[in-house]
């Protein structure tokens, strides 16, 4: 599926086996005067290539947790290790850089550039990343055929459909080949079929590529995809369940 | 920058309709401001070119106490033409003038007036002064336009002129007019009785003596003579400059009304955008990019507006420009009554200067309006934008 000119992108593959690390995270917003504590004390490791998903109701820190692993936000106090950099001490650039080179997001609601072209919405994160004309072409044709949407290339995002839509974000997300992705409830405005599609899709590029993916949901049908499950509630991990498969035996 | 430049641009026509609202309203400033400048530029170029063609030439030698503002001075402004063989008469290189104040009776009534004695033969000036060479009922005399609305008097009027001579005594004689001429420049018309210079000096016996020396370009004397002041063509013109620069302040205002209102559009969008496209906003921050990179982003987006509108503005602005240059701009009243040398029909002049100078003063007028809305990206919240959340 992938060519070795492919992989010579420009991004730092981890060695070590965790790719996160989270200790005693805490993370607490004000609210008039008092403080509220979105996530309490959460320790937790992921590895490298792990399907994995937080999952629990809506105001449990799911969406602060990814929001911090994408070093959107900063833990109040504890310490967020994602690919050997502390998201507490990364300076604002030091953070852009990171979420350029190694981390690909994925939306809700989809979160594509209204006036830009599939293509273009595609080769976004590679134009920040400098790679060059030719080679930014190819990768961005191959990134729609991974979704299958090579025929929409020059469409716009108003002109698809739900389901199209956040296969285009799975390719922006996937398209610098990250070492993480992280997916903040991406089939909640999808129906069923679609749904699975993009959840196949997302399974395809986690196996053959390795790429870690973290998902925040409540979706049965996303949990029925995923590795590892590290459920959340008021903000604290109330359980961490392994599944067992193939895929995720593999060394 | 080159990604900034890009994604700008995607932008920009992406938006469709608003952009081009926009860019449209900007190249009308940008076409006005340049037309309203080209049209003070040819004024004043215009009017200065008159002024030398009718009344100052290459520079004048005034008599010591020749004050154009006090015609009282007239009585001791005068002395003999201190000039050597170099300046004669018939080299036409220097027009000396003679200016007497007098009286004059058209249709009964008394008026005052200025006699000025100029040789008819001179070519130094737009004058019609060789009508002067002609004998007629009385002495021959011509006036301007202004002059003959304002005492009824047309080719082949008489009336009755009187005068003092060097010793004071008064004289006073039949003058027929024998030509009226047209200029825009009103201190030559306004006031004054134009009559053959020799004439004037037998009338009052200032023999061989002058008020004013007029000298053609590029025969400015360097050296300088007794009781005589030299009066380069920029003294002479300084009146103009600074009623252009009067003008110009008085435009000014016109011009911050039209950049009120392009600005006040880029503003709203700018404005707009910020609310509108904070799921954007968050996104781009998400894929990558510092925030102080996306307000760089928005604000090329405001400020290429004003690139747009340059590139629209030269689309209908140059023919509309040109066309204007070429037949004027007729004005739509008495331009007689300014005061100064002023054409009924003014021709703009356009500089690279003056459309560098309106470009780069919309440029920057945009940037700075672009500017100040998209500074509150910095201080957004990118996971409450990645929502969409207005902050």
């Amino acid at each position: 599926m992938f060519t070795t000119s492919q992989n010579e992108i420009i991004k730092i593959r981890m060695i070590e086996k965790e790719l996160i690390t989270i200790k005693n995270l805490v993370k607490s917003f004000p609210v008039g005067k008092d403080n509220f504590v979105a996530l309490d004390n959460v320790s937790l490791e992921i590895l490298s290539g792990e399907f994995t998903g937080l999952v629990g109701p809506s105001g449990s820190g799911k969406t602060t947790l990814l929001n911090i692993l994408g070093s959107l936000d900063v833990p109040t106090s504890g310490e967020v290790i994602v690919n050997q950099h502390n998201i507490g001490r990364l300076s604002m650039r030091e953070a852009a850089m990171l979420r350029r080179q190694q981390i690909g997001f994925i939306f809700q609601s989809y979160n594509l550039l209204a006036v830009h072209t599939v293509f273009e919405n595609i080769e976004f994160p590679l134009l920040l990343l400098e790679i060059p004309a030719v080679k930014r072409k190819q990768m961005v044709m191959e990134a729609l055929d991974w979704v299958g949407l090579t025929d929409k290339q020059h469409s716009k995002p108003p002109q698809l459909s739900g389901g199209q839509s956040q296969r285009v974000a799975i390719a922006r997300a996937m398209v610098k080949k990250p070492s993480l992705v992280l997916a903040d409830e991406p089939t909640a405005n999808l129906d069923a079929a679609n749904s699975h599609h993009i959840l196949q899709t997302m399974q395809k590029l986690n196996n053959e590529l390795g790429t870690t993916f973290v998902f925040a949901t409540h979706d049965e049908k996303v949990i029925g995809y995923l590795h590892r499950k590290v459920f959340l509630f008021d903000g604290k991990v109330v359980k961490d369940e392994k599944i067992s498969t193939p895929e995720n035996e593999k060394p | 920058m080159k990604l900034a430049f890009t994604l700008a641009w995607r932008n920009l026509i992406g938006a469709g309709l608003r952009t081009w609202l926009n860019v449209i309203v900007l190249s009308f400033t940008f076409v006005i401001i340049i037309w309203l400048k080209g049209i003070l530029s040819g004024w004043d170029q215009q009017a200065k070119n008159d002024m030398k063609d009718w009344e100052i030439a290459g520079g004048q030698w005034w008599h010591d106490a020749y004050d154009p503002f006090d015609p009282l001075s007239l009585e001791s402004s005068h002395a003999v033409v201190p000039l050597d063989s170099i300046f004669t008469h018939q080299s036409n290189a220097v027009v000396p003038a003679l200016m007497v104040q007098a009286s004059i009776f058209p249709n009964g009534r008394m008026q005052q007036a200025i006699l000025k004695g100029i040789p008819p033969h001179q070519t130094l000036f737009n004058l019609p002064s060789a009508l002067l060479d002609t004998t007629v009922n009385g002495i021959p005399v011509v006036i301007g336009q202004t002059m003959a609305k304002n005492m009824g008097l047309s080719v082949g009027d008489l009336f009755t002129l009187r005068w003092r001579d060097r010793f004071g005594s008064f004289d006073a004689a039949e003058a027929e007019v024998v030509g009226v001429f047209y200029t825009n420049v009103p201190a030559v018309d306004q006031g004054l009785v134009y009559l053959d210079l020799a004439q004037l000096q037998r009338m009052t016996m200032f023999h061989n003596e002058a008020t004013i020396l007029s000298f053609r370009e590029g025969f400015f004397p360097e050296n300088q003579a007794v009781g005589w002041k030299p009066k380069t063509v920029k003294e002479l013109t300084k009146q103009v400059d600074e009623m252009i620069k009067t003008k110009s302040a008085g435009q000014s205002v016109m011009y911050l009304v039209l950049l009120f209102l392009a600005m006040l559009a880029i503003f709203d969008t700018q404005v707009l955008s910020i609310f509108r496209r904070q799921r954007e906003i968050g996104t781009y921050i998400a894929l990558g990019y510092t925030r102080p990179q996306v307000v760089g982003l928005f604000t090329l987006e405001g400020s290429m507006h004003a690139v747009l509108a340059a590139i629209a503005g030269a689309f209908y602005g140059i023919p509309f420009l040109w066309w204007q240059a070429r037949v004027g701009w007729t004005l739509p009243m008495d331009s007689s009554e300014f005061g100064m040398a002023m054409a009924p029909t003014l021709y703009p002049v356009y500089s690279i200067g003056l459309i560098a100078s309106t470009v780069l003063l919309v440029l920057l007028t945009t940037t700075v309006v672009s500017y100040f809305p998209s500074r509150k990206i910095a201080k957004m919240n990118p996971t409450e934008a990645l929502r969409g959340k207005l902050q």
